[in-house]
């Protein structure tokens, strides 16, 4: 099955080729340049953060011993051998995951409520206004991008030692987060129920009430599902400064090279944020085919 | 005002005659004040159980008042270099684990992508492997690669790159799977091999959503570069910790700012670096 195949002359397909030619030339060397570029950054930041890859060579047999060492208990033995012994805090410890999970339960609820309160103004189709869109979006700009463990500092001097600073860095961070997703599910609603309430005389609140909440309440509640996922690792850490939850035994653990502590308590963390991902995973699914069935 | 009841006159025969659109689903009623019941309740055992009240917030908030005066003018007193210093330590910081973690996620992404990886169990332990990771916090790995390789920035590096394997591979794979499945279809009806296909079929699919998502973490991995400091891995959170804990409020107040700028301007530079690379298309994903 042979076609007769068309060939355009000589002269022109080296036209063709020499054009192609230049372009993989050009793309090539923007490559390379790229690469330079790159490899410039990498020898330069690696400078600058002291990366010793001899120190690391020297020393990775700690890391994966580390990994041993954790596993075993005070006795020699594995830890597995004893479950009571390597958990032997296991209620205390329970107790302060339990605080952990409240502190990112408060932390969401309240960083919810007033990103809540603030994303209607940093939304454009509802606040025309660039004054106060420039001002609500700059200052959830600001609660998102300072960490929260820096608020958690800062607050510890404030209001002293405990759950209540790391409640309330978290849900300072919460609302910078969740301010943000929360206008911006607000500016891709669909205007016309708006407009509608508005036309026939309704307040800016009794639009948003009844033209705008239940558009977007379902994803509202899906993103703060998941934020609430993320405080939970996030309030797990909030002891290292002294803001309350499990935290605070972990870093004892850790700097005091009480080994099978560290594998126990992380082990505990580890199977807590993994409960908490597949249950909002659950009924964030829900929330998304409910918004599909209305 | 919007239309109240008065405005329907009828509304009770108008309710009669439709009941299913009237009535409400008050099944949906009832689930959702269930809902609020249970929060409200939770809040009130999380309010007394982590012992707030008001009059430790009422002087918590005085202090803070107090602190924020303290604050301004933001000053970085006589340790400007300093803090230049330690932030561009957190800048590399960010920047190697980033890349680094990029690196290696790379191949890990494919194992545990479903349609990359047809062996079962793979699949599965990778992705519990890398659901592990980030069930561990960023603070925490640093914690442990001080033990490794000691103080310093070097922990720093290690602890983003570590806590960013277990992200990226779960977005590498998320992204491989979602890939278009007829390139690669192509690629083996033509002869070639499953390797092929991935370099020829995959690849060129995946590389632009790679690179965006990479570039995003940057930015956040910069954020978290300026805490790791807090436990000794290097960068300006040092500074950070030192200065609130001996009440420099404006050097606090000023390293904040420095921190924000800095956050600002890789913001900047990644999302052009995005759009050079990867072009407007793909930023959403």
């Amino acid at each position: 099955m042979s076609h007769a195949t068309i060939r355009l002359p000589d002269h022109q397909i080296e036209l063709l080729s020499a054009g192609y030619r230049r372009e993989m030339a050009q793309r090539r060397r923007m490559t390379l340049i790229g690469i330079a570029i790159l490899m410039l950054a990498v020898l330069l930041s690696g400078f600058v953060a002291e990366v010793r890859p001899g120190v690391l060579f020297e020393n990775i047999g700690k890391f994966t011993s580390y990994f041993g060492r954790i596993f075993y208990l005070d006795n020699g033995a594995l830890v597995f051998t004893d479950m009571r012994e390597w958990f032997w805090g296991f209620w205390k410890w329970g107790k302060q995951l339990i605080d952990t999970l409240l502190i990112a339960y408060l932390g969401t609820l309240f960083g919810a409520i007033f990103a809540f309160l603030i994303c209607f103004s940093a939304a454009i189709n509802l606040t025309p206004k660039a004054g106060i869109r420039f001002a609500a979006r700059r200052y959830l700009e600001f609660c998102r991008t300072v960490p929260e463990i820096v608020f958690a500092l800062i607050f510890v001097v404030a209001f002293g030692l405990g759950p209540v600073p790391g409640v309330l860095a978290i849900m300072i961070h919460t609302v910078g987060a969740l301010g943000k997703l929360f206008s911006e599910v607000v500016e891709n609603i669909d205007m016309k129920p708006v407009e509608g309430i508005v036309a026939s005389g309704g307040t800016r609140w009794q639009s948003i009430r009844y033209g705008v909440l239940p558009q977007v309440l379902p994803n509202f509640a899906s993103y703060a599902l998941l934020r609430f996922e993320i405080n939970v690792r996030g309030a797990s850490v909030m002891g290292f400064v002294g803001a309350g939850g499990i935290g605070q035994d972990l870093i004892e653990a850790i700097r005091k090279f009480y080994y099978s502590d560290v594998s126990a308590i992380l082990l505990m963390i580890i199977a807590t944020v993994m409960i908490i991902d597949i249950g909002t995973e659950r009924l964030r699914h829900r929330l998304t085919t409910m918004e599909q069935g209305r | 005002m919007i239309p109240s009841r008065d405005l329907f006159p009828d509304r009770a025969a108008v309710s009669a005659r439709h009941p299913s659109i009237m009535a409400g689903s008050s099944r949906a009623q009832v689930m959702g004040w269930a809902v609020v019941a249970l929060l409200v309740a939770l809040t009130i055992l999380a309010l007394t159980r982590l012992e707030f009240s008001f009059a430790r917030l009422g002087s918590g908030l005085v202090q803070l008042g107090t602190f924020l005066g303290l604050m301004i003018p933001p000053s970085p007193g006589t340790q400007l270099v300093t803090f230049s210093k330690a932030l561009a330590e957190t800048v590399a910081i960010a920047f190697l684990g980033t890349l680094l973690a990029a690196i290696i996620s790379f191949p890990i992404g494919f194992l545990a992508a479903r349609n990359v990886m047809t062996n079962r169990i793979v699949q599965f332990m990778t992705r519990r492997f890398s659901d592990s990771i980030r069930g561990v916090d960023t603070l925490i790995w640093a914690l442990i690669w001080i033990n490794v390789v000691g103080l310093g920035p070097f922990a720093g590096v290690l602890a983003i790159m570590t806590s960013d394997i277990g992200s990226f591979s779960k977005l590498y794979s998320e992204a491989i799977e979602s890939v278009d499945r007829k390139p690669s279809e192509g690629v083996i009806s033509t002869g070639g091999s499953s390797l092929h296909a991935v370099r020829f079929g995959i690849i060129p699919a995946v590389l632009p959503v790679l690179i965006s998502q990479t570039l995003y973490y940057f930015e956040s991995n910069t954020r978290s570069a300026t805490i790791i400091g807090i436990v000794g891995a290097g960068g300006i959170g040092l500074h950070l910790a030192e200065m609130i804990r001996t009440f420099e409020w404006d050097r606090v107040a000023f390293i904040i700012l420095m921190v924000l700028a800095t956050v600002a301007l890789i913001d900047f530079v990644s999302s052009r670096l995005r759009l050079a690379l990867v072009g407007p298309r793909v930023t959403s994903v």
